[in-house]
């Protein structure tokens, strides 16, 4: 096979071809409406940034951001903690009811949102929890929780069984051997996880967008408020959406090394 | 597998889980089973109406059952289209992932970002980056002739729906392909070329059947991610022309906040639930037939 070299060129024509919509958004985000409006151009011949600075200088986007990635943090950190035990749980033993409990977690990652939207509205707001960051955090665990013990079951897996019995004569006492052992074995799948935590909570807009209405609002309702206020400010919307594309581009470098494992496990 | 102990107190590890997922589950889904059995007058004042919502919304001849119909199909029909694009596209595509060197982990990351961008970011690229005035993939199209125009032609519309979708969520094709590729020995290929074997016929014999749990959890994940498919079409063509993208998130979504339909909102609700619940089954089971053949 080293000597094909037809599958790289499609496959570096495919990555371009990725590519274009983003750059197409980036080469938007450069440049001024008036720039926009005045004809097709490959690249921004004028380039500025000024578009970011007004992001930047406007409080409401600011804390926008703030929220998303606020939220975002609060679910990955939720989901990841909780799932842990429940994880070791299922691969380590088996319990009255274990089979369809694992069943019925993963039929919550299938949950379409929509369904949800109404039912979780009412909910937040009887509990005055409405508007608030922890209403997003706490709505995305809905899919985020079973997804976690799911792909964490499958690091767990890959731990010997040796090892918690060798803890265990050694006068390890539960806690202790989870803690300090465990967990370093699992550090990267904790890792894997949390990345798709992160992604799924952070690309999820139709719930937060429903379940925030003025001070926790996210940069998607921002962004779709964004639309009317400013009679399509092309410029505008491109570079909010340049900037959200820059978390889920710098977690995504730090785990690259082991994405492909977390997905050779066939859990996502 | 056998040798798992039974220990009941393992529920104590799963209670946490238990807790957050019901809490963020089953309330909401009981206030949904609670709207579709009852009608209210207004004021808070609900009365008990039995099954009669759900005989309006599986009833095609009612205004609201040939909705859901029409939504149904055109989901489904949606869901289809692009399982039929995105997996032999993902496949032939991971095929290509260099598998050495400096390469890799930049093919990865650049394969990934797409999934990492949030659904209203991707919808408002794809409503510039469509558009035939200021929009690379508006103007060639047009410049080519072709009738192209999102926000009229029934046509367009859908393919532009489709086309985000396999740009979207080929990815995750490619990297469960990928992983998997990646899982086969090498002895494996070392036999093939001592046999002599063509490159299809190590493609078909190899690789495809390797390939077989990572491509049904690939088909699960993205038929339920196409199922419910909401953010994209709301911003690009906000369900129309007409109704010709009015999936059924969209739908449900537009008579539960628009209109505040509780009634048929909630039975269109559970409907919609129990479909992906049974399909969710189907996959679980075919998974798991697959997992313990492997284990024999």
């Amino acid at each position: 096979m080293r000597s094909s070299v037809a599958p790289r060129l499609i496959f570096v024509a495919y990555l371009l071809v990725l590519m274009l919509p983003i750059y197409w958004l980036i080469n938007m985000s450069l440049r001024t409406n008036d720039d926009i409006m005045s004809g097709l151009a490959l690249f921004p011949h004028h380039p500025t940034l000024i578009k970011f600075f007004e992001i930047f200088d406007d409080p409401t986007w600011v804390h926008a951001f703030g929220v998303s990635l606020s939220y975002v943090a609060i679910n990955t950190v939720i989901s990841v903690v909780v799932a842990l035990p429940a994880a070791y749980a299922f691969n380590r033993y088996r319990f009255i009811g274990d089979k369809h409990l694992f069943f019925w977690l993963l039929t919550n990652l299938m949950a379409p949102a929509a369904v949800f939207a109404m039912p979780f509205f009412q909910l937040y707001y009887a509990i005055g929890l409405f508007d608030t960051i922890w209403a997003v955090a706490l709505a995305h665990c809905l899919f985020n929780v079973p997804l976690a013990v799911w792909i964490l079951e499958g690091f767990v897996s890959g731990v010997p069984r040796e090892i918690d019995e060798t803890a265990a004569i050694d006068g390890y006492s539960f806690p202790r051997f989870f803690i300090r052992i465990f967990l370093p074995l699992i550090a990267n799948g904790i890792g894997v996880t949390a990345f798709f935590c992160f992604m799924f909570s952070w690309v999820e807009t139709l719930l937060a967008t429903t379940l925030t209405s003025a001070h926790a609002l996210p940069f998607a309702a921002v962004m779709t408020r964004a639309y009317s206020a400013s009679g399509m400010d092309w410029s505008l919307l491109s570079a909010a959406g340049v900037l959200t594309m820059i978390p889920g581009a710098v977690v995504i470098w730090f785990v690259r090394n082991h994405i492909a494992k977390g997905f050779a496990l066939g859990r996502v | 597998m056998i040798d798992k102990p039974i220990n009941n107190r393992a529920w104590l590890f799963v209670l946490p889980v238990l807790a957050f997922v019901m809490f963020s589950s089953i309330i909401p889904a009981m206030t949904v089973v609670n709207y579709s059995i009852q009608d209210t007058l207004g004021e808070n004042n609900f009365f008990w109406n039995g099954d009669a919502w759900f005989r309006d919304l599986l009833n095609p001849s009612t205004e609201i059952g040939a909705r859901f119909n029409d939504a149904l199909f055109r989901t489904l029909a949606f869901s289809f289209v692009c399982l039929a694009i995105e997996i032999p596209l993902g496949i032939a595509m991971a095929l290509c992932v260099p598998r050495r060197g400096w390469a890799v982990g930049i093919s990865l990351v650049i394969v990934a970002l797409p999934m990492l961008i949030p659904g209203v970011v991707v919808g408002t690229m794809w409503q510039i980056f469509t558009r035939e005035d200021i929009g690379l993939f508006g103007a060639a199209l047009t410049g080519l002739g072709i009738h192209y125009n999102v926000t009229q032609d029934a046509v367009s519309a859908w393919v532009t729906i489709v086309v985000i979708d396999v740009w979207h969520w080929t990815p995750l094709v490619i990297l469960l392909s990928y992983a998997g590729l990646r899982a086969i020995p090498d002895a494996y290929y070392q036999a093939a070329r001592i046999d002599g074997a063509s490159r299809w016929a190590v493609f078909v014999n190899i690789e495809l059947p390797k390939l077989q749990k990572v491509l049904v959890i690939a088909a699960l994940l993205r038929f339920m991610q196409t199922f419910m498919i909401y953010t994209e079409p709301f911003i690009v063509t906000g369900g129309g022309p007409g109704s010709a993208t009015t999936f059924l998130s969209i739908d449900l979504d537009k008579i539960a906040l628009g209109q505040v339909d509780l009634g048929n909102a909630a039975s269109m609700s559970l409907v919609y639930y129990l479909i992906t619940l049974t399909v969710c089954w189907v996959f679980f089971t075919i998974m798991n037939q697959l997992e313990r053949r492997r284990d024999v």
